[in-house]
């Protein structure tokens, strides 16, 4: 299956809209990214719109004004998204749940007001014409095809990274600590250096997805760093399915795809993603990814934030038997 | 000596949004008036920032849930006040009473059609379900409205001020501290001082205990959110001629309510009251001496809390 989903991903740019297919990926990596935290340790931030921005800041500034080449901006801007998600998170660590939620949107409201004041990210106007320079001094960027299939490997890796996360040993702590923190703890497992480590994890890959959007669309602005852009990523992931590794792809997918089809409805667009929101908390909890799956196999983790005892409907389990056994 | 820019606050936007009229002041006035000028504004602040975390600790102790929609629900009933006023010609009296028994109605309908499917789930699905429909408020009005703010007039009987001597002080303005804190009062002493307060307190603790004591729970869950709701659209309204009334006037102010409840912990009304009023002073003489950080020094705040009391203030840990 990955094979034929490369491949797809190979021949996209000749069937569909190249632009639109790099911004899908940008948010892929960072759904999947936010993912890390709320579908294998079990924590909401309400806050990655802080590190997905302010890496896309960092890019666009150390590109444009000092003239670094593209794979090194993109490099200092997953850094300082990895050192703010080291500050934010050691904070946030300190309380559980919705006390969670709302310290990491505080401090990204924080990131969002000194983006708004501080002189080099331009205010209100953002940085704009950011260059897409030449990636190792060889292949030049502002070809379309060549930007696209270099965010296609970004994004692979990024992905893989994140795959082999969640199945090393350090996946496996993470994910007792999401299902009952007190038990890991009492195994011995230092709980919070274990959640840092992964909001870190979290926070860098967040900036690479940032830094690479900052390069796509050569403009890094307010709106990266805003609360909304926190929400729509909570959405995404939401949407495609918590706790699944392909779900937050699916839901970058669906929702970008949304985007575009609705641009001209303005305001709308807010309102059609409350709903979204709305019916996915209501009734659709396990996202499009987790329902497929729970029709093939039910060996898929419950969501990371539900009470998974109670989630997990008997029908999952029995129509899991047969590919089970 | 006054600063002339409180005699008209009417069409005044909310002062984090205008570090230029900030400056001015700041400039053009003695620092002794523009201390209490600002710490004015920041008690005034403090007063909306009050209301709404009282009213986000009243629904959290009994629903579990962070309202992400107080913001809009404190919008609609600003919005509410301009309708009544410009549709049906009722004035900010009538609008004070009928505002929030309009939006706390809808807040009824939102516990009864929506919340109440969710309480046996985490409580972040909580946040998300009342993020959602913020986001659906929000992107109405803003369809409808725009961005820019709508001018609601003060009442003729609070217009004007007097002049205490060392400053200024716009009658209105007078009116609104006044009144949250008796709201704010109000709502202490229903909830830790009279019978129904205490089946609340009892339920907040234990809701299976209080309903085989024969008490109907989920219609006090309904209530309660209802009564939630309400304060926040009274708190719109009494904003309503301070700051102007514009779709995007909660989610400005929500975030940073969601700091003061941090630091302040939901674990006592009377926490969320006094750390409401504190951080709007704190916020307000920020702007005094170095007005760039005024914006986040809440969030500077609360980030220090947490260093040395993770609990907040006046929370249990949880």
């Amino acid at each position: 299956m990955a094979a034929v989903l490369i491949g797809l991903a190979l021949v996209a740019p000749f069937i569909l809209y190249p632009v639109f297919v790099m911004e899908a990926l940008c948010f892929a990596l960072f759904a999947c990214a936010f993912n890390l935290l709320i579908g294998y340790v079990g924590l909401l931030s309400f806050g990655h719109a802080a590190f997905f921005g302010s890496a896309a800041y960092v890019t666009a500034h150390t590109v444009k004004v000092w003239g670094l080449p593209p794979e090194l901006g993109i490099l200092a801007g997953a850094a300082v998204a990895a050192l703010l998600g080291t500050v934010v998170g050691w904070l946030a660590i300190r309380r559980q749940g919705i006390y969670f939620a709302m310290i990491t949107l505080a401090l990204a409201q924080m990131v969002y007001f000194v983006a708004l004041q501080a002189h080099f990210t331009g205010g209100e106007d953002g940085i704009q014409a950011v260059p897409r320079g030449k990636l190792l001094g060889v292949v030049d960027l502002s070809d379309t095809l060549a930007m696209y299939y270099f965010v296609l490997a970004v994004f692979l890796i990024g992905f893989a990274v994140i795959v082999r996360t969640v199945h090393s040993p350090f996946g496996q702590i993470i994910k007792a600590i999401r299902e009952n923190e007190p038990r890991a703890v009492s195994l011995g497992y230092d709980a919070d250096r274990y959640k840092l480590l992964a909001f870190i994890l979290s926070a860098g890959l967040s900036g690479l997805a940032g830094s690479l959007k900052s390069l796509v669309f050569q403009l890094a602005s307010l709106t990266d760093v805003q609360w909304t852009m926190s929400g729509e990523v909570v959405l995404m992931t939401l949407v495609g399915g918590l706790g699944t590794v392909l779900g937050p792809v699916v839901g970058a997918f669906f929702l970008t795809a949304m985007q575009h089809y609705l641009a001209q409805l303005g305001s709308w667009v807010t309102v059609v993603q409350g709903i979204i929101f709305v019916f996915c908390v209501l009734v659709f909890r396990r996202g499009i990814v987790g329902v497929i799956a729970s029709y093939f196999t039910a060996r898929r983790k419950p969501p990371g934030i539900s009470p998974a005892a109670t989630e997990r409907p008997a029908e999952a389990r029995t129509a899991a038997a047969p590919g089970a056994s | 000596m006054t600063p002339p820019s409180f005699t008209a606050p009417a069409n005044r936007a909310p002062p984090r949004n205008e570090p230029k009229m900030l400056d001015w002041i700041l400039l053009t006035v003695p620092p002794a008036p523009a201390m209490f000028a600002q710490l004015l504004v920041g008690l005034i602040n403090g007063a909306f920032y009050a209301m709404l975390s009282l009213g986000l600790a009243v629904i959290f102790g009994l629903l579990n849930i962070i309202n992400f929609a107080h913001g809009a629900q404190y919008m609609l009933g600003a919005f509410c006040a301009w309708f009544l006023l410009n549709a049906l010609g009722l004035g900010y009296w009538p609008a004070l009473i009928l505002a929030p028994i309009i939006v706390g109605a809808a807040g009824i309908a939102i516990e009864r059609l929506l919340l109440r499917h969710i309480y046996g789930l985490d409580h972040l699905y909580g946040l998300l379900l009342t993020f959602g429909l913020a986001l659906i408020i929000e992107g109405v009005f803003r369809q409808q409205f725009g961005s820019s703010g709508l001018p609601y007039a003060i009442p003729p009987e609070l217009q004007g001020g007097r002049n205490l001597g060392f400053m200024f002080l716009p009658n209105y303005r007078a009116w609104v501290i006044v009144a949250s804190i008796a709201v704010c009062l109000a709502t202490w002493f229903t909830i830790e001082r009279t019978r129904l307060g205490a089946y609340l307190r009892a339920a907040t603790e234990n809701p299976v205990l209080v309903q085989a004591f024969g008490i109907n729970v989920p219609r006090m869950i309904t209530l309660t959110y209802g009564a939630g709701v309400a304060l926040a659209a009274l708190a719109g309204v009494m904003a309503a001629p301070i700051y102007q009334v514009s779709p995007l006037m909660g989610s400005n102010i929500i975030i940073t309510v969601f700091a003061v409840v941090v630091i302040g912990g939901m674990g006592s009304i009377l926490g969320a009251i006094v750390s409401g009023f504190a951080l709007g002073l704190v916020e307000g003489l920020t702007k005094v001496f170095y007005p760039e950080a005024s914006s986040t020094v809440i969030f500077v705040v609360m980030a220090l809390v947490l260093l040395i009391k993770p609990a907040g203030f006046f929370g249990r840990a949880r």
